[in-house]
């Protein structure tokens, strides 16, 4: 029981699952507003929201600061290449600096894990949302995920999933497959999915797993066909060749070999089971490119939620802590 | 000459037992001692009453940070920090700036040193410029007095350089401390490999990258017969690989971290910088272990690490940030807790940080000592270097970050209650903290 409105969005552990479904649900009322002629709304007027982007990013970013715009908050972006920190400035003070100009809510990116806690702490009054911090959260990805993921069950026995909370997702089974270690996605897709109710299974080489799966409340799968064919929700995770995933395989070849999205492995999926990719995908790698083109494949739906999630996350994170309607 | 002083109705903590007796310091040594004493004409009376009296505190590990690294720490700072946290002796880490790995840098710390109250002893590093490739000079910076070489901050990663060290340290007759953390294992982590780093997405430094390196140390030891000290020992396993060396006749002496006796990797959770440290704190059974090994014996010192950082190196993040906490000003407090607070042994206390790390940096009274340094960790006798410590073990100090007298504000400890305060503390009989206060 632990809502958004008001608070940080640091990790999906900030939320209870009465504050899951709120986001679900808000996010879900705010895709209405994409629909509309003026996508615009006044929700945020006055507000500023500082992007500040510390490692490269371009859908994401993006996407928040279209988020941003829509609820017509105004917009403060730091290029990072060429900002002051290139320069040696400190995160402490670059973000104290960035405080002084008066802000609402900073967006923050940033290769380090923890480093939005951080700057939680050094901010006098400024709302956080997490865009992703090293190997440890990313979630508004999540939330993405599970909209879209409850979107596609809703749509299967022909409902609307309009204000359905976490109904669609608690009987769920979800498999994630892939480099897991370095995966801030899979961290924030386990605590999300586990919070809605649903079982979640991880899969991938011993190498690509995280050092210990005593702290998730996960299943190691032993067998993956099987899990496949059981599974209801396939989560794919980019290989981070950024982060040297590479290095933890023998080959990206023989990665795909055991652990890839290939066409075979898709067939093994039961009828209404669907696949889910954070993006950018690498195909060939851990999805197989007919894989990615299938319809169960759902990464478009994901990136068309991607604004309505994000606007859900900033007009929460920003009120009061009682909400009003939209 | 110094003036006279008379340490008036307090508990004195000899290595064999505890007796309440009085002391006079004349001449920077002890001149007698005795039950009911009267102070003599002039001199200082201090009040020891209620309090323990032993050897001033001697601590292995200090990074003093000059040169290079003033901002942070200077020799003066450090030992004012050290005379306000019992301490008349310390050993300089040589991961200076540039590092200890010569005579020159060697003799520029220990002249600074002697500008202070208290003994600093520089070690001097294993490798030059710690860089773990070729050995450095030590012969001739044993000949200025460097009893101990480390390349500390890391450990020297090729076994192949760490026997040809070895097999040279032997023949000087200096002992090598090392800095047990198998880089490669270590993986560039920044805190525990557990669970709970798994959740947070750091890196974790494995237990298992301390472990590997105790175990390869104490085998070449065993065949070197090199003299080993193993620094900040941090996990049960490490201590379990070192009893069971010492079970084989392997000569080595092992300290351990106040922050490894008393705090948790659960702490890393807030993503607070002052708790990154290598080794890193690890989990409440290491720490379990660890009181017990200390307490028992297998432990033979408490060393504090004393790791000063400037704010800018710590307002990073974590996977960033500079590794290391401050130690001196706290650790006695802490090492009482982790004896068991009201009921330490006090004979226990002054073993570990006074006597037996007086005993392996080579400070006693006896020992071919570097000229100008006093005696350290003695018995309390008669004629011994006043070097000594006026503990109140009834007092419960609380840390005050501006109160500390370290350049650097990196304690953990921020708002702590510790377990005893420091009354007095005197270097070769002169009076350096009074009444818990640094004497200007």
């Amino acid at each position: 029981m632990s809502s958004l409105a008001g608070n940080h969005l640091l990790s999906i552990e900030d939320l209870g699952a009465d504050g899951l479904a709120e986001v679900l649900d808000f996010a879900e009322s705010f895709s209405e507003v994409e629909r509309r002629s003026v996508r615009k709304v006044p929700t945020l007027k006055g507000k500023v929201v500082a992007s500040l982007f510390f490692e490269e990013s371009t859908r994401t970013r993006l996407s928040f600061e279209t988020a941003a715009k829509r609820l017509s908050a105004d917009v403060l972006s730091l290029a990072v290449a060429s900002s002051s920190v290139k320069k040696g400035e400190s995160l402490r003070d670059t973000v104290e600096t960035i405080d002084a100009m008066g802000i609402d809510a900073v967006v923050l990116r940033h290769r380090s894990a923890g480093a939005p806690h951080q700057v939680a702490n050094w901010l006098s009054s400024a709302r956080v949302i997490n865009a992703g911090d090293g190997a440890h959260q990313h979630p508004t990805q999540a939330l993405i995920d599970l909209l879209t993921v409850r979107q596609a069950r809703a749509e299967l026995v022909a409902q609307s999933s309009d204000g359905t909370g976490l109904r669609f997702l608690n009987d769920l089974e979800v498999l994630i497959i892939g480099d897991i270690r370095h995966s801030r996605v899979a961290r924030s897709q386990i605590l999300a999915y586990r919070l809605a109710g649903a079982k979640v299974r991880v899969a991938g080489p011993g190498t690509l797993l995280p050092a210990s799966l005593d702290g998730f409340d996960v299943e190691l799968v032993e067998d993956l066909d099987q899990a496949l064919r059981s599974a209801d929700v396939v989560s794919v995770l980019r290989m981070q060749e950024e982060r040297g995933s590479g290095s933890f395989v023998p080959s990206l070849h023989e990665f795909t070999a055991t652990f890839g999205m290939t066409t075979d492995r898709a067939a093994l999926l039961k009828p209404g089971a669907v696949i889910t990719h954070p993006g950018p995908m690498v195909r060939g790698v851990e999805i197989a490119s007919a894989v990615a083109d299938d319809p169960r494949c759902l990464v478009l739906k994901q990136v068309a939620n991607g604004v309505p999630v994000r606007m859900a996350a900033l007009y929460l994170s920003l009120s009061p802590s009682a909400v009003q309607d939209v | 000459m110094s003036e006279i002083l008379f340490i008036h109705g307090g508990l004195l903590v000899r290595p064999d037992g505890t007796a309440q007796a009085d002391l006079v310091v004349r001449d920077g040594v002890i001149s007698e001692v005795g039950v009911g004493l009267s102070a003599p004409g002039g001199a200082r009376v201090l009040d020891a009453s209620g309090c323990w009296v032993g050897p001033g505190l001697v601590d292995l590990h200090t990074h003093l940070r000059e040169p290079g690294g003033e901002e942070a720490e200077t020799v003066a700072s450090g030992a004012r920090a050290a005379a306000k946290g019992g301490y008349t002796a310390v050993v300089a880490m040589p991961n200076t700036m540039p590092a200890a790995d010569n005579a020159a840098v060697v003799a520029q710390v220990l002249t600074l040193g002697k500008a202070t109250p208290i003994d600093v002893l520089p070690a001097g590093a294993i490798t030059l410029g710690r860089a773990g490739e070729r050995l450095a000079p030590m012969a001739e910076m044993a000949a200025l007095g460097v009893t101990l070489f480390t390349d500390d901050g890391m450990g020297v990663q090729d076994s192949g350089l760490m026997r040809r060290a070895m097999q040279y340290a032997e023949g000087l007759g200096v002992t090598l401390a090392e800095h047990c953390e198998d880089e490669a294992l270590a993986a560039g982590g920044c805190m525990n490999e557990s669970a709970l780093s798994a959740r947070l997405g750091l890196v974790g430094r494995p237990g298992l990258a301390e472990e590997a390196m105790v175990a390869r140390d104490l085998l070449l030891a065993e065949d070197t017969k090199c003299a080993l000290h193993l620094l900040h020992l941090s996990t049960a396993r490490s201590l379990a690989l070192l009893n069971e060396a010492r079970s084989r006749g392997v000569v080595v002496t092992a300290e351990v971290a106040p922050h490894h006796l008393t705090l948790t990797e659960d702490l890393c959770a807030s993503f607070d910088t002052v708790y990154k440290v290598h080794p890193p704190l690890r989990s409440a059974a290491d720490v379990a272990a660890l009181r017990e090994g200390l307490a028992k014996g297998s432990l033979d010192a408490v060393a504090t690490d004393h790791a000063p950082h400037a704010p800018q190196a710590k307002d990073r993040p974590f996977d960033e940030a500079a590794p290391g906490m401050l130690g001196l000003e706290t650790a006695l407090a802490l090492t009482i807790e982790a004896l068991g607070g009201e009921g330490a042994d006090p004979v226990r206390v002054f073993d570990v940080l006074s006597r037996t790390p007086a005993r392996i940096a080579k400070l006693r009274a006896g020992d071919p000592r570097l000229s100008g340094l006093s005696s350290h960790g003695g018995d309390l006798s008669v004629g011994e270097d006043a070097n000594l410590v006026v503990i109140d073990p009834s007092a419960r100090p609380v840390v005050d970050p501006d109160r500390l007298q370290s350049r650097s504000r990196n304690t953990p400890y921020v708002g702590r209650t510790l377990a005893a305060g420091i009354r007095h503390t005197i270097a070769t009989g002169a009076v350096v903290v009074l009444d818990g206060e640094l004497v200007s």
